[in-house]
C-alpha cells in the first residue's frame, strides 16, 4: 500500500510538467496553430528560469521567494518568445507549421544547452545550479504537515509543491475559458474556420497570436519544473539535454487528451505514472533500457488507437495547422 | 462603433501575391536571408563575450583548414546529405518523418548485428554487402511501420515517428548494456570495436559513403524529377483527393514512400557505424535525422542544393567543435546558428511569394530583404 501510495505521488510529480505542456499546446492548438516546439520552448524556459535566479543570488540576492518569481518571469517570458518566434513566422509570413515547430524545437534545444552549459563554464563550480533555499521553495509542500501526515490521503492530495496545484488550477482554468467564455468561444472559432471568424469580426491575427505565445509560454513552466523539481527532473541544477523529450510527448498527448484541459489532467497522470513505474514495480524479465521506453510505446499505441475511433467529438479543431490568408478565400 | 465602419481605411500594408521572380533574384534574397542569420548568430556569441568575427573564422579554419580537418568535415556531412536525401521524398509527399533518427538508428543495429557475429562467416565483400542489406531493410521496415498506420487510419505520423526514435534509442540502449556488450570490455557497457572486415573502405582518405551519397544524390533527382513515382509524390503532397480522383493507390504511395526514406535514412546508418565510428552506441545518430531535416527545407528539396546545404551544416558542426575548443563556447551553438538560418530562410519564402504593398501609392516597390527591387511598373496586379 505504502509503494502504491509513494508511485502515485511521484507519478502526480512527474505528471505537472507533462500537464504545463499539455494545456500550452492545447490553448496554442486551439488557435489552429500546430506547434511542434513545445520541447524547444521547455528548454527556453527552463534555462531561462534557472538563469534567473542563478544571477539574481550571484548578485547577492538572498530572498528565495524573490527568485522563484523571476524563475516564474524568466521562464514565462523566454518560453514565450520562442512562440512569438513561431507566431511572427507562420502567423504573419506563412511559413509552414511544421517545418517552423521543428525548427523552433532544435533552436530551443540548442538554446537551452548552449546558454547552460557556458554560465556552468562561468561559475567556478563547473555547475549552473541554485542554492539549497531556492530548492526548496519549488520542491517543498505548501500544505502544513498535519495535512501532508493525514493517513493514506494526506501524502497523495497535500504533499505537493506549488507548481503542481498551479497546472491543476490552469488546467480548470483552462477548461472554463474555452467552454465558457466568449473569448474562449471566439478562440475555437477561429481555429475551426478562420475565415467564418474573420466575417464575424473576430480578429482572427491577434487571436492567434496571443494563444500562440501564452500557450507557449504555459509550455516554459513545464521545462521550468523540470529544471527545478527532483522529482520529475534533476533539481535546481541544470543538465545536458535535460528536456529529453518532455515536450513532445506532451504534444502526443494533446491529441490524447483530445484538446480537452479536463482529459489533460488524468491523460498526463498516466503518463506521469508510466515514466516513474519502473523504480517503484521493477519487472525482472524486462531490462531497465526497454522499461524506459514504456512511455513512448504507449504513446504510439495509444496514436494508434486514437485514429482508429473516429468520431465527431475527438476531432482536432478543423483548421489545425494551415495558415490563415485572407486575400486567398 | 458604428462611426469606425464609416471611416473603413485602406490598411497600412497588404500583400500580393507575386510570381515570375527570376531564379537569380531568388537565391539572392535567400542568400540575403543567410547572411542575416549568421548576424543574429553573432549575438549569442557576442552575448558570451566574443568576438563573433573570429569566432566565424575560426569555425572555418578548423573544418576546413588542412586536409584532416576536411576529410572530418566530409565525414560529418555524408549522412547529413544521405538523410536529408532520405527525408526529402516523404516531405514533399507532404509526410512529415521526424524519425529520420531512429531509422539510422535501426539501420546501424541491423547493421551491428552482422558486424559483430558474421565477421569471420563472410568474405569482406559479401559481409559489408550483408551489413548494406539489412540496414536498408532494418530502416525501410522502420520508416513503413508509420506509413502503414498513416495510410490505413490516418495516425498522426509527426508524432509516430518521433515515438519510433525514442524506441529505437531504447532498443540500442538495451544492446549495448545486455546482449551486444563487448566481453572484453571494462564492465563498462559498449559494443566491440568493428573487426577489420566489418569497416568501409576508403577513397582519398574518406570511406566510400562519400561515393555512395553522391550517387544516391543523382538517383534521388531523377527518382524525384523524372520518375512515374517521383510525380506521384508531388501529386500527394499537393492534394490527396486529387490524387485518388486521378486514380493513384495513395495508400500504397505513402507506403513504398517511406519504405524508401527509412531504407535510406537506414543505410546512413550502416555508413556512420561501419565507416566513421566501426562500433554502435546511443549517439550514433547523434541529431542527424534532425539536422537533415533543416538540411532538406533549406534545400527547398532539391538534392543537388542539399550536398551545399549539408556541407554548409557540416562546416558548422565541425567548426562548433573547434571553436569550443579554442574559445570555450558550447557545441550546442552548430544547433543555434542551424536554426537561426532555417529561421531566416523559413521567413524571406514569404518574401519570394508576396509583395507587400504600403498604403497611399498603389505600386509602390517593396525592397525585400536582399535589398532587391521588383519591378513591374505599370502592370496592374489588381
Amino acid at each position: 500500500m505504502n509503494n502504491l501510495i509513494n508511485f502515485l505521488t511521484a507519478g502526480i510529480l512527474a505528471a505537472a510538467p507533462l500537464l504545463f505542456g499539455v494545456l500550452g499546446e492545447t490553448l496554442t492548438e486551439k488557435s489552429g496553430n500546430l506547434n511542434l516546439g513545445v520541447e524547444g520552448m521547455m528548454f527556453m524556459g527552463g534555462i531561462a528560469g534557472i538563469l534567473g535566479p542563478y544571477y539574481y543570488e550571484k548578485a547577492g540576492g538572498t530572498n528565495p521567494y524573490v527568485a522563484l518569481i523571476i524563475a516564474l518571469v524568466c521562464a514565462l517570458l523566454c518560453a514565450g518568445l520562442g512562440a512569438l518566434i513561431f507566431s511572427v513566422l507562420t502567423i504573419t509570413l506563412r511559413a509552414n507549421q511544421n517545418v517552423t515547430g521543428l525548427a523552433l524545437t532544435m533552436f530551443g534545444t540548442g538554446f537551452g544547452n548552449y546558454f547552460g552549459e557556458a554560465a556552468g563554464h562561468a561559475d567556478p563550480s563547473g555547475f549552473l545550479s541554485v542554492s539549497t533555499a531556492v530548492k526548496g521553495v519549488f520542491n517543498n509542500p505548501i500544505f502544513p504537515d498535519a495535512m501532508v501526515n493525514i493517513p493514506l490521503i494526506g501524502k497523495l492530495l497535500f504533499s505537493h509543491n506549488f507548481m503542481v496545484y498551479l497546472a491543476i488550477l490552469l488546467a480548470l482554468a483552462l477548461a472554463y475559458f474555452l467552454g465558457r467564455t466568449r473569448t474562449g468561444l471566439n478562440l475555437r472559432a477561429v481555429g475551426e474556420s478562420p475565415a467564418t471568424a474573420d466575417a464575424a469580426g473576430i480578429n482572427v491575427t491577434k487571436y492567434k497570436y496571443l494563444a500562440t505565445c501564452l500557450g507557449g509560454a504555459m509550455t516554459g513552466l513545464g521545462g521550468l519544473y523540470l529544471v527545478m523539481n527532483a522529482g520529475a527532473g534533476v533539481g535546481g541544477a541544470w543538465v545536458h539535454n535535460c528536456i529529453n523529450g518532455y515536450g513532445w510527448l506532451a504534444v502526443a498527448l494533446v491529441i490524447f487528451a483530445v484538446w480537452s484541459p479536463k482529459r489533460a489532467l488524468w491523460c498526463s497522470l498516466i503518463f506521469g505514472g508510466l515514466a516513474c513505474m519502473r523504480y517503484y514495480y521493477p519487472i525482472s524479465f524486462i531490462p531497465a533500457s526497454i522499461y524506459d521506453i514504456v512511455p513512448y510505446i504507449v504513446t504510439a499505441v495509444v496514436l494508434v488507437a486514437v485514429s482508429l475511433k473516429h468520431n465527431r467529438s475527438n476531432q482536432p479543431p478543423e483548421s489545425l495547422g494551415l495558415s490563415y490568408f485572407r486575400e486567398e478565400r | 462603433m458604428t462611426e469606425k465602419h464609416h471611416i473603413q481605411k485602406e490598411p497600412l500594408v497588404r500583400m500580393a501575391k507575386r510570381e515570375g521572380l527570376s531564379q537569380g533574384k531568388k537565391w539572392a534574397i535567400r542568400l540575403g536571408a543567410i547572411v542575416l542569420a549568421l548576424a543574429v548568430g553573432s549575438l549569442f556569441i557576442a552575448v558570451l563575450g566574443h568576438n563573433p568575427i573570429a569566432v566565424y573564422r575560426d569555425i572555418l579554419s578548423g573544418s576546413l583548414g588542412g586536409a584532416s580537418a576536411r576529410r572530418a568535415t566530409i565525414r560529418v556531412a555524408i549522412p547529413l546529405l544521405g538523410a536529408a536525401l532520405a527525408i526529402a521524398p516523404a516531405f514533399k509527399m507532404k509526410f512529415w518523418n521526424i524519425g529520420a533518427e531512429g531509422q539510422i538508428m535501426m539501420g546501424g543495429i541491423a547493421a551491428t548485428y552482422f558486424a559483430l557475429f558474421w565477421y569471420d562467416k563472410l568474405p569482406k565483400p559479401a559481409l559489408l554487402l550483408v551489413m548494406a542489406v539489412a540496414s536498408i531493410v532494418a530502416g525501410g521496415i522502420w520508416g513503413l511501420i508509420p506509413a502503414f498506420f498513416k495510410a490505413r487510419w490516418g495516425t498522426n505520423e509527426t508524432l509516430f515517428t518521433l515515438m519510433l526514435n525514442y524506441i529505437a534509442l531504447g532498443i540500442e540502449s538495451y544492446l549495448q548494456n545486455g546482449p551486444w556488450k563487448d566481453p572484453k570490455g571494462t564492465g563498462f557497457p559498449i559494443i566491440a570495436m568493428f573487426d577489420q572486415n566489418a569497416r568501409l573502405p576508403k577513397v582519398f582518405g574518406v570511406h566510400i559513403g562519400w561515393i555512395i551519397v553522391l550517387a544516391l544524390t543523382i538517383g534521388m533527382f531523377v527518382y524525384m524529377k523524372y520518375s512515374k513515382h517521383g510525380y506521384e509524390i508531388a501529386v500527394v503532397g499537393e492534394s490527396q483527393r486529387t490524387a485518388r480522383y486521378a486514380g493513384m493507390n495513395v495508400a500504397k504511395i505513402i507506403m513504398r514512400t517511406m519504405a524508401l526514406s527509412g531504407a535510406i535514412a537506414g543505410l546512413m546508418g550502416f555508413l556512420v557505424v561501419s565507416g566513421a565510428d566501426y562500433t554502435l552506441n546511443t549517439g550514433t545518430s547523434g541529431g542527424v535525422g534532425f539536422t537533415a531535416i533543416i538540411v532538406a527545407w533549406l534545400a527547398q528539396l532539391n538534392p543537388f542544393a542539399m550536398v551545399l546545404i549539408a556541407g554548409l551544416l557540416a562546416v558548422l558542426t565541425k567548426g562548433s567543435n573547434t571553436i569550443q575548443t579554442n574559445f570555450k563556447i558550447p557545441a550546442s551553438a552548430a544547433d543555434v546558428l542551424s536554426s537561426i538560418i532555417l529561421f531566416f530562410m523559413l521567413g524571406c519564402e514569404f518574401f519570394i511569394n508576396y509583395r507587400l504593398i504600403f498604403r497611399g501609392s498603389k505600386h509602390n516597390q517593396v525592397p525585400t530583404t536582399a535589398g532587391t527591387q521588383e519591378k513591374k511598373e505599370g502592370e496592374d496586379h489588381e
